[in-house]
């Protein structure tokens, strides 16, 4: 598997680490515990099809990247900066 | 028996070797197969489960029989393909898989007994009584069981793993392979040219063939000058491209040094990880075997074997040749044999239509229906025009027809479809991405097919690289494609192998289907066929074909089980190479290293890190002498510890206050420049991930501390935080850890010994605990940060990592003059138990800060990561396991880590279970073992005994319960 | 008074040859890492200028030369190597000292490329990964920076507790190259 790093360019799988769905990068405002920190930190969908999670490129530029991929085709559709996926949304 | 002038070996380079122990001579370019075929050997080996004789069949990668142990002592390699495997000086090979030498292998008597084997006999037969399972059964069929062993001892070879990167692969290098590269390589695309033999041009090699006019073998010399002329192809033979992976990564196995006596730096084998954007499958196809009875004595082979042997190696398989065809392929066998004079009894074609290509006995519409000969073939009988017939022969060339090699199609879940033209599954369209097949892989038997496809897969490719299609001319060659007609099983007495490796005989098939087990994929699981090394190449279509007759169902009906990577074995020292001895892990080591080690102390590893046990002096004999004197030697005076293997993170930025106040729980922004602040850091899900200590080196400058185990995952985690939470903070950090060499100093005469080497002395005032600043150390500048890991007046003192050798032996020497001197891991270890301080051993990814009596250090007045899920109900209160120190009070002395705490009078089980013990030691300062550990409601429990019971190493005793901090609980030593 | 002796990550294992390729230990004098703050990548860049006329790199890239450069380093991250920064650069960068923290070597010789195929998936064919061009990436497990500075010379930076790995590492991989060459 290779990921096209949008710093570093195409770049084997071995320098990257995975985290997990792009929920990560919605944290709740909320101070205390609430229904929204349990959806935050344990509740995922399993889709057959598109999806975008957060992966490292520790051995990199250590960026955090944001990767749509398809998970029936293994194909990457897209791969942007999380930090400006992140700014994107706020 | 070797003819001469025939085939590419070097007759001038005679190579010895032996098998068995005994003493052969061969030719460069020979396989083990060929050149002990030329001389004369025709049993290689013994089967799998009946143990009867067996001969070559193929003369490639898919070898069933032919599997030998090759090398010696601890180098000795199993189940090397005779096939595959080419011959060298003084090369020793064993037959495998015999009790007893090969001829008279003892347990062949399972072969007298082929109905009490049949598929499903270990499942039915080893079941009860239960108990002889581990006893009885098990330890025979292992016996019996496998085939090649293993030496058992560490493999000495040179294994290696590399990268490559190209436009366009091209997997395989017959007439197909070689026009997809040219065409590629003139297109502008940088090529790679795999092959899987020690030459190019793949089937060219093994036929009489014209193409353009000249023999087949010298058109591939013309167009591999042609390649390399263009200086974009990189040729790699002996190349097996086994696997295709997401986005154009492909595997592939290279036998650098395995036909060659090289020197230990030669790699055995390198597997290549090859990152194509494209690729043209030309991978060619594998005959089929005919199912006939007693189709398995040695002698009996595949018809484009025996040309292969002819043309490839000279060498002939016997001396009165017959074939068993279902096409005309095989009739050129007999062609060629007859051209170099070797008699030729017969061909026996089931196509009743069948035309004779030559002077020589054509049976047409005949059948093979039986076969002799104990060792090797010596007659086979057959059936044609209702008559039974005899022929004397040594070897019988069979085959029925070609299976297109489609494997690698398979990888990323591509399922093959059945072609009713060719009789034969052919490569789903797309299955892998980038991935174009082309040729025999897909069905086009004809070479001038073949070749054409070759250029058309790689403009195809060219064209998704966006790159100019070349002018090609497609070579003339012959358009024959083989007419075969399929021929399943030929019905008879005796067994019909389909799969040779594994003995699973039509009948087995049979027996499957009977017996419910329908789906070729549990079919497959109840006989075991597909499932020896081969993986089927040579049965696969021939059983699921039996398979479909047996069910009343067409093949494309019954579908095909599909195929995983790797395409052929690859050995395990191949994949992990560069993981043996010093390459499985960097070592990472200290800038005292070499000073420790003078000084004669035993380096542990801490993650990748090598630091001091402990530092023995004359007398002492064990290290517990050596630790309780370093901590006693500490606490009295003075101790020199090397602590650069903690996490250094420099954090900078307007905003680096307001960063670190949302990654630790406690305040930073209000810490003053020039001190130091203890921090915990948890994680989202509320749990303690990481404590330290951070120093505020100026208004917008700090240097956080980890530990040393969770140092990258700290670094990972301020990346994340910074980047996925937090990208409105303007801060930058980078890790200073390699930078910096850093020591601990510690004990009452620990500012003493600084004094001694600082360029400006500093007292309680400049320093005051918990202070950190700029220091000059002999000219050098450096860092001082008082803080303390052992509950002493203590400081850590940090120099340029070029510095640390030199003033780590200055602060070693200087401290035993101070009645001090170095200690380690150990001593260490029992200083931060005997003050309660905590490391991953407490906090083990499932502790919270309540759990650890750290719930104040939670700041309420601002929000930090993990904070919202830290407050769930089921992290606080008495059900809790929380943070306690223990001492023993029963009559074992000794307290163990991972011990579990129970009441004293309740039974030691999991339901009773109330805590567990992480740390221990023994404490010269208190004079009696100690302990943390975390027990249910445990600081309420405070001078009760509870029971602590070790399993695992059989050791129960009382012990009290106390608080964690065993000396200095006012913290005054710290201070002084 | 005694005076500390510095000793440099590959102190007594370097240099040495196989079969025409050498690697050596460089000492490129100091390192600073230059990350700017939000929004001064420019004036950052511009300072450097002005101090040793080189621009600050952009992504995959190396600027000035041997004795003075600046080398990408990571997302917004910069080494200078060779000449101090200096303070007024503070006010638009993270400036930190990093000169005592890499080890820095260089591999030369003919067929460069193969020995290092054996070390790191990045493709560094010539015709891709030329004069100048920098990545971060992987030596074997190790992080790692490779600086083409020739047709036939990589500078590479680990860190230099693991200086005795990446040498014992390359050694291998040029003792296996050389083997094959042999062969050949």
């Amino acid at each position: 598997m290779r990921i096209k790093c949008p710093l570093c360019g195409d770049r084997d799988q071995r320098e990257f680490t995975y985290m997990g769905h792009e929920t990560y990068l919605d944290r709740p405002a909320d101070e205390g515990w609430s229904p929204a920190w349990d959806t935050y930190l344990h509740l995922r969908d399993n889709p057959a099809g598109v999806t975008r999670d957060l992966w490292y490129h520790g051995a990199g530029c250590t960026s955090w990247l944001l990767v749509e991929r398809d998970t029936t085709t293994h194909d990457i559709l897209r791969v942007d900066l999380a930090r400006d996926a992140k700014r994107g949304r706020g | 028996m070797r003819i001469e002038g025939k085939g590419r070996i070097d007759a001038a380079e005679q190579i010895r070797f032996s098998f068995d122990g005994q003493r052969y001579t061969g030719f460069k370019g020979d396989t083990l197969a060929s050149a002990l075929l030329a001389n004369g050997v025709r049993l290689m080996g013994r089967s799998f489960k009946y143990h009867r004789p067996r001969g070559v069949l193929t003369a490639g990668a898919e070898e069933p029989n032919a599997l030998m142990e090759v090398g010696r002592g601890a180098a000795k390699v199993p189940n090397v393909r005779a096939t595959v495997q080419e011959v060298y000086a003084g090369l020793e090979a064993h037959s495998q898989n015999r009790m007893g030498p090969l001829a008279y292998d003892l347990l062949s008597v399972n072969d007298l007994f082929p109905n009490f084997l049949s598929a499903g006999f270990y499942y039915k037969t080893f079941m009860w009584p239960r108990a002889f399972w581990e006893r009885l059964y098990e330890p025979v069929i292992r016996r019996a069981a496998g085939l090649g062993a293993l030496s058992g001892r560490h493999n000495p070879d040179h294994y290696e793993k590399a990268f490559a990167h190209c436009d366009i692969l091209v997997i395989g290098s017959g007439p197909t392979g070689l026009m997809a590269a040219l065409t590629a390589a003139l297109g502008g695309a940088d090529v790679i040219l795999a092959e899987e033999t020690n030459e190019f041009g793949g089937r060219l090699l093994s036929e009489d063939e014209e193409i353009d006019g000249q023999p087949g073998a010298d058109w591939v010399g013309g167009i591999l000058a042609a390649l390399r002329e263009t200086g974009r192809v990189r040729l790699m033979s002996r190349t097996t491209v086994t696997g295709a992976y997401d986005q154009g990564t492909y595997g592939a196995l290279e036998r650098v040094g395995l036909h060659v006596n090289g020197p230990a730096e030669l790699p055995k084998e390198c597997f290549w990880r090859i990152h194509a954007r494209q690729a043209v499958l030309a991978a060619g196809a594998l005959e089929r075997p005919l199912a006939f009875p007693m189709n398995d004595r040695p002698g009996i082979m595949m018809a484009s074997a025996v040309r292969s042997y002819l043309h490839r190696y000279g060498v002939v398989a016997g001396r009165k040749v017959t074939l068993f065809a279902t096409n005309d392929d095989a009739h050129r066998t007999a062609v060629d044999l007859m051209a170099c004079g070797i008699d030729v009894a017969g061909v026996v074609d089931s196509r009743p239509d069948a035309k004779a290509l030559g002077d020589y006995p054509l049976y047409a519409g005949g059948e093979v229906i039986g076969t002799k000969g104990r060792k090797a073939l010596s007659e086979i009988t057959i059936r044609h025009n209702g008559a039974e017939q005899k022929i004397a022969t040594d070897c019988l060339g069979m085959s029925g027809g070609w299976n297109p090699t489609l494997h690698m199609t398979c990888h990323m879940n591509g399922r093959p479809v059945w072609n009713e033209e060719i009789t034969g599954f052919v490569p789903a369209p797309d299955a892998v991405p980038g991935l174009t097949p082309a040729g025999a892989c897909q069905g086009t038997y004809s070479t001038a097919g073949c070749l054409a496809e070759g250029v058309e897969a790689a403009k195809r490719a060219l064209t998704a690289l966006g790159g100019k299609l070349p002018e090609m001319e497609i070579p003339q060659a012959s358009d024959a494609v083989g007419g075969s007609k399929p021929l399943w099983l030929v019905k008879g007495k005796g067994r019909a192998w389909l799969d040779f490796a594994n003995d699973v005989t039509s009948k087995d098939i049979k027996l499957a289907a009977q017996e419910a087990f329908t789906s070729v994929e549990h079919m497959k699981r109840y006989t075991t066929q597909g499932m020896a090394p081969d993986q089927g190449k040579n049965s696969n279509i021939g059983a699921l074909a039996i398979l479909a007759d047996a069910t009343g169902r067409a093949i494309p009906e019954t579908g095909t089980t599909t195929y995983r990577p790797p395409y052929v074995p690859v050995s395990i020292a191949a994949i992990g190479a560069g993981a043996q001895g010093q390459g499985f892990a960097p070592e990472r080591f200290t800038t005292s290293h070499d000073a420790s080690v003078d000084r004669g102390a035993p380096m542990v590893p801490a993650g990748l890190w090598y630091r001091p046990s402990y530092f023995p002096r004359p007398g002492e004999t064990t290290w517990r002498q050596a630790c309780d004197r370093e901590v006693t030697m500490t606490r009295n005076a003075v101790g020199v510890c090397d602590v650069s293997t903690l996490g250094k993170i420099d954090i900078q930025g307007p905003d680096a206050a307001a960063f670190l106040d949302f990654v630790y729980t406690n305040m930073f922004s209000t810490l003053k420049v020039g001190k130091v602040r203890y921090g915990l850091m948890l994680r989202e899900d509320g749990h303690v991930m990481d404590d330290g200590t951070t120093a505020r080196l100026g208004e917008s400058h700090y240097v956080m501390t980890t530990t040393t185990a969770a140092a990258g995952e700290v670094m990972k985690h301020l990346d994340f935080v910074q980047q996925c939470h937090r990208p409105d903070l303007n801060v930058r950090f980078i890790s200073v850890t390699e930078q910096w060499a850093q020591f601990s100093v510690v004990g009452p005469k620990s500012r003493e010994l600084l004094n001694g080497l600082l360029d400006a002395p500093i007292d309680n005032e400049s320093f005051p605990y918990m202070g950190c600043g700029d220091v000059s150390v002999m000219g050098v500048q450096g860092r001082l940060f008082r803080i303390s890991f052992s509950g002493e007046h203590a400081y850590e003192i940090a120099v340029p990592a070029r510095y640390g050798d030199a003033l780590y032996r200055q602060l070693v020497t200087q401290a035993e003059t101070l009645g001090g001197g170095a200690y380690g891991m150990e001593a260490l270890n029992v200083m931060r138990i005997e003050k309660g301080f905590i490391t991953h051993s407490e906090i083990d990814g499932r502790v919270t800060c309540f759990d650890i009596g750290m719930d104040r250090m939670v700041s309420a007045k601002k929000m930090c990561v993990g904070k919202p899920a830290a407050q769930r109900e089921g992290l606080k209160g008495k059900h809790r396991q929380q943070l306690i120190g223990l001492k023993p009070v029963g009559a074992v002395k000794e307290l163990t880590a991972g011990a579990h705490l129970f009441e004293t009078d309740a039974a030691p089980t999991r339901v009773n279970d109330l805590g567990y013990v992480t740390s221990v030691a023994f404490s010269p300062t208190l004079g009696h073992f100690i302990g943390l550990g975390f027990l249910q409601d445990g600081p309420n429990r405070v001078g009760d005994v509870v029971k602590l019971v070790d399993h695992l190493r059989g050791v129960e005793t009382r012990v009290e319960i106390c608080s964690p901090v065993f000396i200095d609980p006012e913290g005054e030593r710290l201070r002084g | 008074m005694v005076r500390l002796i510095a000793k440099s990550p590959s102190e007594g294992i370097l240099p040495f040859e196989v079969n025409g390729l050498t690697l050596v230990e460089l000492d490129v004098g100091p390192i600073t890492s230059v990350a700017p703050f939000d929004g001064q990548a420019v004036a950052a860049s511009d300072r450097l200028r002005a101090l040793a006329g080189m621009e600050l790199p952009k992504p995959n890239r190396s600027s000035g030369r041997e004795g003075a450069r600046a080398v990408w380093s990571g997302a917004g991250q910069a080494m200078v190597l060779g000449v101090a920064v200096d303070a007024a650069m503070r006010q638009h960068a993270a400036l930190t000292d990093q000169s005592d923290a890499w080890a820095v070597f260089r591999l030369e010789g003919q067929g460069v490329e193969d020995v290092l195929a054996r070390l790191t998936p990045l493709d560094l064919n010539p015709g891709v990964f030329k004069r100048g061009h920098v990545a971060r990436s992987l030596l074997g497990h190790m992080s790692a920076l490779f600086l083409r500075v020739s047709g036939e010379a990589f500078e590479i930076m680990v860190f230099r507790s693991m200086a005795r790995t990446a040498v014992h590492e390359i050694e291998v991989a040029m003792k296996a190259v050389a083997a094959r060459k042999a062969l050949a």
